[in-house]
């Protein structure tokens, strides 16, 4: 048995250290005992480690938060549901409250195009009142929303060759950018994106070919392993839409990780020799409108918060 | 207007058609299998005329339209008329454009370079998509006159006459203009939908 702890606060970045704790192959305990705070990356991260584990052969085990909160937290973006059948849950499942939800997006299964539209439908006029209220975005802006939510799921659907998830959620970064901000995280557990391009253009790379040539490729130069032209819009789309909301988007798969970054980021554009992990795990951050962009403070360490 | 061309207006209400091509209770245009869908219904009605065609595609009752629906339904349904080599058989005109719309439909247009008049959800009219600035001008002028010759565009823009043949022919060629016959006249395609 190999006991992984989870960090207390788990997003994109510390999935880093789940990911390298499980390279080993004995059964996994994740120990989330101490878990604080939870993103929707690190609850769709927590599933897809789950699911790794799983195919590996015994089925992990999963001590859940003490936390009151962050279990009733978990509950309600549905997190007990989709992890009961992948883990060995410890601790008490706190069902989500019956009352109006203040959640964006529950984590959703993505299997098809219809689980595309049904999130579309589902998740629309919702968005559009969350991040006109807590974000700040004109109408017309936050009418995107769906439209990115809709191609980033698309990318599962036509690119993985497998099944995956979503989720969203709306917190308050005060310390770390001094306004909410909105996150998205798709995740999958596919042929990740260099298994993807790999049959047209890995030729083309040569040498230079791998999970970071491939990440490029489709994100920088919008490649698909489709010859259509009209192919590979979708994802250069939703850059620019987050560019142009001040967001972050970033796409891991394999052993590599790409990124737009924005200005209130230290994050690299490009990291290579991460730990290997199935599928692509994609991260947006679109942040509150403001009327001048004021820089977070100086010396500023997190503290995110939901609403 | 040449009386012995008469052309055959369509109107496709995108999100009506969407329900009756998908058989789902799906309200947005979104994925590309939708797109397909609903690019092949309207191909479909328009292959059962014999005539000239105008198809009135209607997005009044779209709320979500995304990039990938966008490039099956717009894009390919005019890469398949357009770009046929031969007097278009078909025409497009886009209504009830608003602004969430216009970008997904600007941004697959201009991927393929192609164009594709449309009355906005404001009542204006505009050329979406790729023209020439020349193009685009002589596009204006002939919406704004509802009929015009070359001397006419050359006249109202400032360009020279040839130029202004040449970009309304190119215009003509492209579906995006209706010259039906012989007196010189360039009309814009919402004449059509006025009738004899």
């Amino acid at each position: 048995m190999k006991v992984v702890p989870i960090p207390a606060s788990l997003e994109e970045r510390t999935f880093e250290q789940v990911v390298q704790a499980l390279a080993a192959d004995d059964r996994p305990l994740l120990d989330a005992r101490r878990l604080r705070w939870v993103d929707p990356f690190g609850m769709l991260g927590l599933l897809a480690v789950g699911e790794v584990a799983a195919a590996r052969g015994a089925r992990p085990l999963l001590n859940l938060p003490d936390s009151p909160e962050v279990n009733s937290y978990l509950g309600r973006m549905g997190f007990f549901e989709r992890a009961a059948p992948l883990f060995e849950l410890h601790g008490e499942a706190r069902r989500g409250e019956e009352s109006v939800s203040d959640v964006l997006l529950e984590i959703t299964p993505i299997h098809s195009h219809g689980d595309v539209h049904s999130i579309v439908d589902r998740v629309n006029e919702r968005a559009i009142a969350i991040l006109t209220r807590q974000l700040g975005y004109p109408i017309r802006e936050a009418a995107q929303f769906s439209v990115v939510l809709s191609e980033v799921c698309q990318n599962i659907v036509e690119h993985a060759q497998s099944n995956g998830w979503v989720a969203a959620q709306t917190y308050n970064w005060a310390r770390r950018l001094g306004r909410k901000v909105a996150v998205i995280a798709v995740m999958d557990l596919g042929v990740g994106f260099q298994g993807s391009l790999a049959g047209p253009h890995a030729q083309r790379y040569g040498a230079r070919w791998g999970d970071a040539a491939a990440l490029e490729a489709a994100f920088l130069h919008g490649l698909t392993r489709f010859h259509d032209p009209g192919r590979g819009q979708g994802l250069q789309q939703v850059r620019r839409t987050v560019a142009r909301w001040g967001g972050r988007i970033a796409i891991r798969s394999g052993t590599a990780r790409i990124a737009d970054v924005p200005d209130w980021d230290d994050a690299p554009p490009l990291e290579e020799n991460l730990a290997p992990f199935p599928g692509a795990q994609i991260a947006i951050v679109l942040p509150a409108r403001v009327a001048e962009t004021a820089p977070a403070p100086a010396g500023a360490t997190r503290r995110e918060s939901r609403p | 207007m040449n009386e012995t061309v008469q052309v055959l207006p369509l109107s496709f209400d995108l999100s009506a058609l969407l329900r009756q091509s998908v058989a789902t209770f799906y309200s947005h245009l979104v994925t590309r299998p939708t797109g397909q869908a609903l690019r092949l219904g309207i191909e479909s009605q328009i292959g059962e005329c014999d005539r000239p065609v105008l198809s009135i595609l209607d997005f009044t009752q779209v709320v979500v339209l995304d990039y990938s629906c966008a490039d099956e339904t717009v894009a390919k349904l005019l890469l398949r008329y357009q770009n046929s080599g031969r007097t278009t058989a078909a025409y497009f005109l886009a209504r009830g454009v608003g602004e969430r719309h216009r970008e997904p439909i600007e941004a697959v247009l201009h991927r393929h370079g192609l164009a594709l008049g449309a009355l906005l959800d404001d009542g204006e009219r505009t050329l979406l998509g790729q023209a020439s600035p020349l193009e685009a001008a002589a596009w204006t002028v002939v919406d704004r006159l509802g009929r015009a010759t070359p001397d006419d565009v050359a006249a109202a823009t400032g360009m020279d006459a040839a130029e202004a043949a040449t970009a309304l022919d190119s215009l003509a060629r492209r579906g995006l203009l209706f010259a039906p016959g012989d007196d010189g006249g360039f009309y814009p395609l919402s004449s059509l939908l006025r009738g004899p």
